[in-house]
């Protein structure tokens, strides 16, 4: 995690704690799907058509059943089946177009949704990406954004279809009889009741399954990181038995999670045919007993509709259950994705930013605060003068604040109070990205990223040609060891290059470096996985890059910046020595104990 | 696929009751339409009240039963489910437990925990469904079917013709479908790169000012996603209308037969009621099935990736213990090489190099230059692709992995602990160890006053011994190999994280160790191995050099220039390194 290296961990996730109001998120959502209102309206409408349609081939159809039971067989009975035909084409058709607006629009916002997040995360200023969990923003931009998308959209619409369902089948029923209707509208709640009371009961033991899963998944990422020491100390079976022991009690957990929520579907099915037996009871009834005070008048062919409503009365039910947790969830993705597409702190500029001129690389802080955590003073009062072409070294134990100087002359961060002047003018008077390009930056932490060699190489400078390629690598001495890879700068490195060697990785990045000769240069440097040979092939290479360039470098081995032309000792944020190695050496203070010490 | 039935063996009787439950409860069901008939055709015609109330009670028995039934096809198919997926998951981690590392690295430590957890968990959905569900689909259709033929065979046959175009339709969609949702979900997982790879660049990418680049380029692959996604949506939207359609048209067709009989009195209006019922059964088990296919689907495809791991085959297991030959040379190297992949570079190249019992043995090189490969050689870990590693006259792949281990302690690079206390760590090395033997080894590692830091031998240990430094972990790795008393203690750079006075404190207590185990001492710092009986130099898998500290400085450029690169170092330690 950058935001590690980089001296500064977030206190939790701000923004999770913040419990945005759903019908803030629902007004933000309908927001963004406005351009969509017209094809939303229109897939409802089809949704409408769609249930009237379905509703209606019962009727005919019970139609065409009385007709036969009063011994019809003309053209009458035909017209009839024909009717129900083309009410079933009418109901898919619609249904068939509602399914296609919804996938468009489904899959429009997604992409929007992606994109619009995406590029805001090349906008936010380092602040925002370092203090949120990598791992949260993606699954915001990928998994959320997804579940919005589709729980939202699909889950209203199929909200809406069993809505309108429902009330069209009460419709229907009720214009066909009335005490019929009643019995199934009264009874047919016991099986919400039912479903609720399961679910209400099955969500401990979800919990507790889901509590000894991920105990289970702790130990297996433990042992399976470490297989190696587990081996050598022969001690597979123990393990095993450890294992073993949560996975029974995973096994009792998951079978009492697995079976109580398996009755869901049983149950409503029973209530469901309860009220089956006694809408066919009172029909068939009804259906002799002629226009009586209390069943009303009932043929055959509507009783044979009214049983296959009752079937399907419930499934509308049981899915609205479903989508109701559906979209729950949906909205609580949308709040996190809109969290990021929402968030207006982008990286600052001047209204009108200069282009920033040639430069000579003079740099200087003026009287520079800055902290991350505004509470928690870092940086004060810093005072640094650096001239053209010299070689800075910043030392100073962990967390002393060296990396953030390097934060605040790239503008990664900008400073609190006090200036930072480049060839004496402000740096905030200029562009962004070109105070940036002023700058070579090889951070500890190199980044590759997932394709050839080649490309990775110029990512620094995009058009340059084969031959400044191999220049740059001669020069950096990666050509050597990218010569011996299976297919040289063609060479397909995966993500974050995980077939290269740390210092392998370093010297692709330096080879970036010598490909775009920026004027200026910040090197973090290498780490102690470095073995000192190839960290003398590294330093030369850095030595190459250097040449008569204004050079900061952090160092972590005190021996390799003793030619600096200024030292800079840091100590809690503050700069408490400056000099050369002799004269620092001389003072006999803070500098002279590291180096001893080293 | 015999397999599966392997591992539900034990579940047989769930395995055989909860379908013959579910199909129980099908068979009450499919008497419904039955009883509705003789309603319409005895009840009404008769007026008699009482018989359509009895037939009432008829329907509500049947629920009651199909519900009982229900459950206890519900409870079985579950307790089957859960069952098999815990002996699943015991396999699947024994087994990786005892799968050899280049085994192991060929498929890679995440996915593994994959397969462990969310395959198993579809494999345990896909059986639990097909155990309830899955079923129960085929009975109500073969069902219906049958039912109608008991009614009247003319009717049937259109059942027949409805299932044979049904079941194409949905095969067809459903399998077409498969493989564009497998295109999207790889798209999908490209975009999850991009997004992951931006955010750990971000410093470098705004460095280099390369933003509006990788949000064209995320935009490309966005857009990719979005037209694989869309062309699997189109057909997935297609599957309920057409089923819709289809049954519909069927339906009519049905009652416009169904007229005609009765106009000729060969059928009741009650029987074709009873038909329609059972087609309109079909329907709503159709779509069920459908849904079903996806997490059967699903389930097949874990179910694969589990049996690739299950059926792994190890390189010649060795069941028999091999007898050492005490005397012969305690560590052998003859002509070995090492390559961790078919296709890849050696990492070690023609070694030889004879280790005697009591020597401290020095090995030395760059990153990547082979030693830790070296090391684990030794240890058995891995077998070498050309030549032969000896231990005490016999090859490492002729002992059991467990005498290997009883000879070899090893403090890894990447020192280890687990979560528990510090005695559970240090008893890894000998689970009988006493407290006074661990703090014996704890003296000698140099880490008292870790301890006391810490508070002593119960001190809690944190997932990855996350609550103690780098240098901290070093040295109670190293008490835990000591613990043991190996008869070859390797060390691989375990003396990194060490500050240069308890690097050599350390060293001294080694030497002065009672049980004298042979030393193997990897490092990158020539300070911490000078003092070996003789050293090896590794440079990009090759043996490069190799004598005393003495020697090596006169004839090995490569350890001179090691020596050189750190002279700074040493000269600054004063008189710690001479």
């Amino acid at each position: 995690m950058s935001g590690n290296l980089f001296g500064y961990m977030p206190h939790g996730n701000i923004h999770e704690d913040k419990k945005i109001a759903k019908t803030t998120v629902i007004r933000r959502v309908l927001r963004q799907e406005k351009r969509y209102l017209p094809l939303i309206i229109l897939s409802l409408l089809l949704a409408v058509s769609s249930v009237v349609f379905t509703l209606l081939v019962p009727i005919r159809i019970g139609n065409a059943i009385d007709l036969i039971t009063e011994g019809v067989f003309d053209r009458a009975l035909v017209n009839r089946l024909v009717f129900a035909a083309l009410f079933a084409l009418l109901a898919a058709l619609s249904q068939y177009g509602m399914n296609l607006i919804n996938n468009h629009v489904v899959y429009h916002t997604v992409r929007e949704i992606r994109n619009t997040a995406f590029s805001r995360l090349q906008r936010f200023p380092l602040s925002y990406i370092d203090s949120h969990p990598q791992g949260d923003l993606v699954s915001r931009l990928t998994a959320d954004t997804e579940q919005f998308a589709d729980g939202l959209l699909m889950g209203f619409t199929q909200l809406f279809t069993g809505i309108v369902t429902i009330i069209g089948t009460l419709l229907f029923m009720f214009s066909m009889n009335v005490s019929i209707a009643l019995i199934v509208v009264l009874l047919t709640p016991l099986s919400l009741f039912v479903a609720r009371y399961i679910a209400g009961h099955t969500y401990d033991m979800f919990r507790l399954q889901s509590m000894e899963r991920g105990e289970q998944v702790a130990l297996v990422d433990e042992m399976m990181t470490n297989e190696k020491t587990v081996k050598a100390y022969g001690k597979e079976e123990d393990v095993i038995r450890r294992f073993d022991e949560i996975n029974t009690r995973l096994q009792s957990s998951s079978l009492r999670a697995l079976f109580f929520s398996s009755l869901t579907n049983p149950s409503t099915r029973f209530v469901n045919n309860i009220v089956y037996a006694l809408v066919a009871c009172v029909g068939a009834i009804a259906v002799f007993s002629g226009n009586s005070a209390i069943f009303g008048a009932l043929s055959i062919g509507v009783l044979s509709a009214f049983l296959s409503y009752a079937n399907q009365y419930m499934k509308p039910f049981n899915e609205i259950t479903s989508v109701v947790t559906e979209l729950q969830n949906a909205i609580v993705c949308a709040a996190r994705v809109f969290e990021v597409i929402d968030d207006q702190t982008f990286e600052t500029e001047t209204d009108e930013p200069a282009k920033l001129p040639a430069i000579e690389g003079a740099v200087e802080l003026k009287d520079v605060d800055f902290s991350y955590d505004k509470t928690k003073e870092l940086i004060r009062h810093l005072n640094v003068s650096v001239r053209p072409g010299m070689k800075v070294a910043i030392v100073g134990p962990t967390g002393c604040g060296k990396t953030t100087l390097i934060n605040l002359l790239m503008r990664f961060y900008e400073t609190d109070a006090g200036k930072i002047l480049l060839d004496g003018q402000e740096t905030d008077r200029f562009r962004l990205n070109d105070v940036r390009s002023a700058y070579g930056m090889v951070l500890q932490d190199t980044w590759l990223f997932a394709g050839t060699i080649r490309e990775n190489i110029l990512f620094g400078k995009p058009d340059a040609t084969d031959e400044e390629i191999r220049a740059a690598a001669m020069e950096s001495h990666a050509h050597s060891f990218i010569r011996r890879l299976p297919n040289g700068y063609d060479t397909y490195i995966g993500e974050d290059g995980e077939m290269l060697s740390q210092g392998q990785k370093q010297l692709l990045c330096i080879t970036r470096l010598m490909l775009n000769k920026p004027p200026m240069l910040i090197l973090d440097e290498a780490t102690s996985s470095i073995d000192t040979r190839t960290e003398m092939r590294i330093q030369s290479a850095f030595h190459a890059l250097m040449e008569g360039k204004t050079t900061f470098i952090v160092a972590h081995r005190l021996s390799t910046i003793r030619d600096a032309d200024l030292i800079l000792v840091m100590r809690d944020g503050s700069i408490i020595e400056q000099g050369t190695h002799e004269t620092l050496m001389e003072q006999n203070g803070f500098y002279a104990q590291l180096y001893r010490s080293a | 696929m015999r397999e599966l039935f392997k591992y539900l063996k034990d579940y047989k009787k769930e395995c055989i009751l909860s379908p013959a439950f579910k199909a129980l409860e099908a068979g009450f069901e499919l008497l419904v339409p039955l009883v509705i008939a003789r309603m319409i055709d005895k009840g009404i015609p008769d007026q008699d009240g009482s018989f359509i109330i009895r037939c009432g009670f008829f329907l509500a028995i049947l629920a009651f039963v199909g519900f009982a039934c229900a459950i206890l096809a519900q409870y079985f198919a579950a307790k089957a489910a859960v069952g098999l997926s815990t002996n699943l998951r015991h396999d699947l981690f024994s087994k990786l437990m005892h799968l050899s590392f280049s085994k192991i690295d060929e498929v890679g430590s995440s996915t593994m925990i994959t397969r462990l957890t969310s395959d198993v968990n579809s494999v345990q959905a896909g059986v639990n469904m097909i155990l309830r569900l899955f079923l129960r689909s085929p009975y109500i259709v073969i069902g219906a079917t049958i039912m109608a033929f008991l009614i009247d065979t003319r009717s049937a046959l259109l059942f027949v013709l409805l299932i044979f175009v049904l079941a194409l339709i949905v095969a067809v969609l459903a399998y077409s479908n498969i493989s564009l949702l497998l295109i999207a979900q790889q798209k999908l997982d490209k975009i999850t790169e991009a997004i992951r790879e931006n955010l750990s660049g971000t410093r470098v990418i705004r460095a280099f000012c390369r933003q509006e680049e990788q949000t064209g380029s995320f935009q490309d692959k966005n857009h990719a996603l979005f037209l694989a996604q869309k062309k699997a949506g189109v057909r997935t939207a297609l599957l309920n209308p057409i089923t819709y359609i289809v049954i519909n048209l069927f339906i009519v067709q049905l009652i416009r037969i169904g007229a005609i009989q009765v106009g000729n009195g060969t059928l009741t209006a009650g029987s074709v009621v009873a038909l329609y019922n059972y087609m309109s059964q079909i329907l709503l088990e159709l779509v069920k099935f459908a849904n079903l296919l996806i997490t059967v689907n699903k389930a097949f495809s874990g179910w694969k990736r589990i049996t690739d791991i299950l059926h792994m085959k190890e390189t010649g297991t060795v069941t028999e213990e091999a007898v050492p030959d005490p005397a012969a040379d305690l560590i052998v190297f003859d002509h070995v090489s090492l390559k961790y992949h078919e296709d890849a570079d050696e990492v070690l190249s023609d070694i030889d190099l004879v280790i005697k019992e009591g020597e401290t043995v020095g090995i030395i090189g760059g990153t990547g230059a082979g030693k830790t490969s070296l090391a684990h050689l030794i240890a058995g870990f891995y077998r070498p692709t050309a030549g032969q590693v000896r231990i005490l006259g016999r090859e490492t792949k002729e002992y059991k992995p467990e005498q290997l281990t009883d000879m070899i302690g090893i403090a890894m690079q990447k020192p280890v602990l687990f979560q528990g206390t510090i005695a559970d760590n240090l008893k890894w090395g000998r689970e009988e160890a006493k407290d006074p033997e661990l703090m014996e080894a704890v003296r000698m590692a140099c880490c008292e006053n870790v301890l006391e830091e810490h508070g002593g031998l119960q001190a809690v240990v944190n997932q990855g011994g996350r609550n103690y430094s780098g240098g901290q972990r070093q040295r109670l790795c190293i008490a835990r190999a000591l613990v043991k008393k190996p008869k070859v203690l390797i060390l691989d750079d375990s003396f990194s994280a060490l500050d240069y006075m308890t690097d050599r404190k350390l060293r001294s207590n080694l030497s002065t160790l009672s049980e004298r185990p042979t030393i193997i001492m990897i490092s990158q710092r020539t300070v911490s191995i000078q003092d070996c009986d003789h050293i090896i130099v590794l440079d990009d898998g090759r043996m490069v050099g190799h004598g005393t500290h003495e020697e090596l400085l006169q004839t090995c450029d490569v350890y001179a220039e090691i020596y050189r690169s750190q002279g700074s170092m040493s000269e600054t330690e004063g008189g710690v390194a001479s």
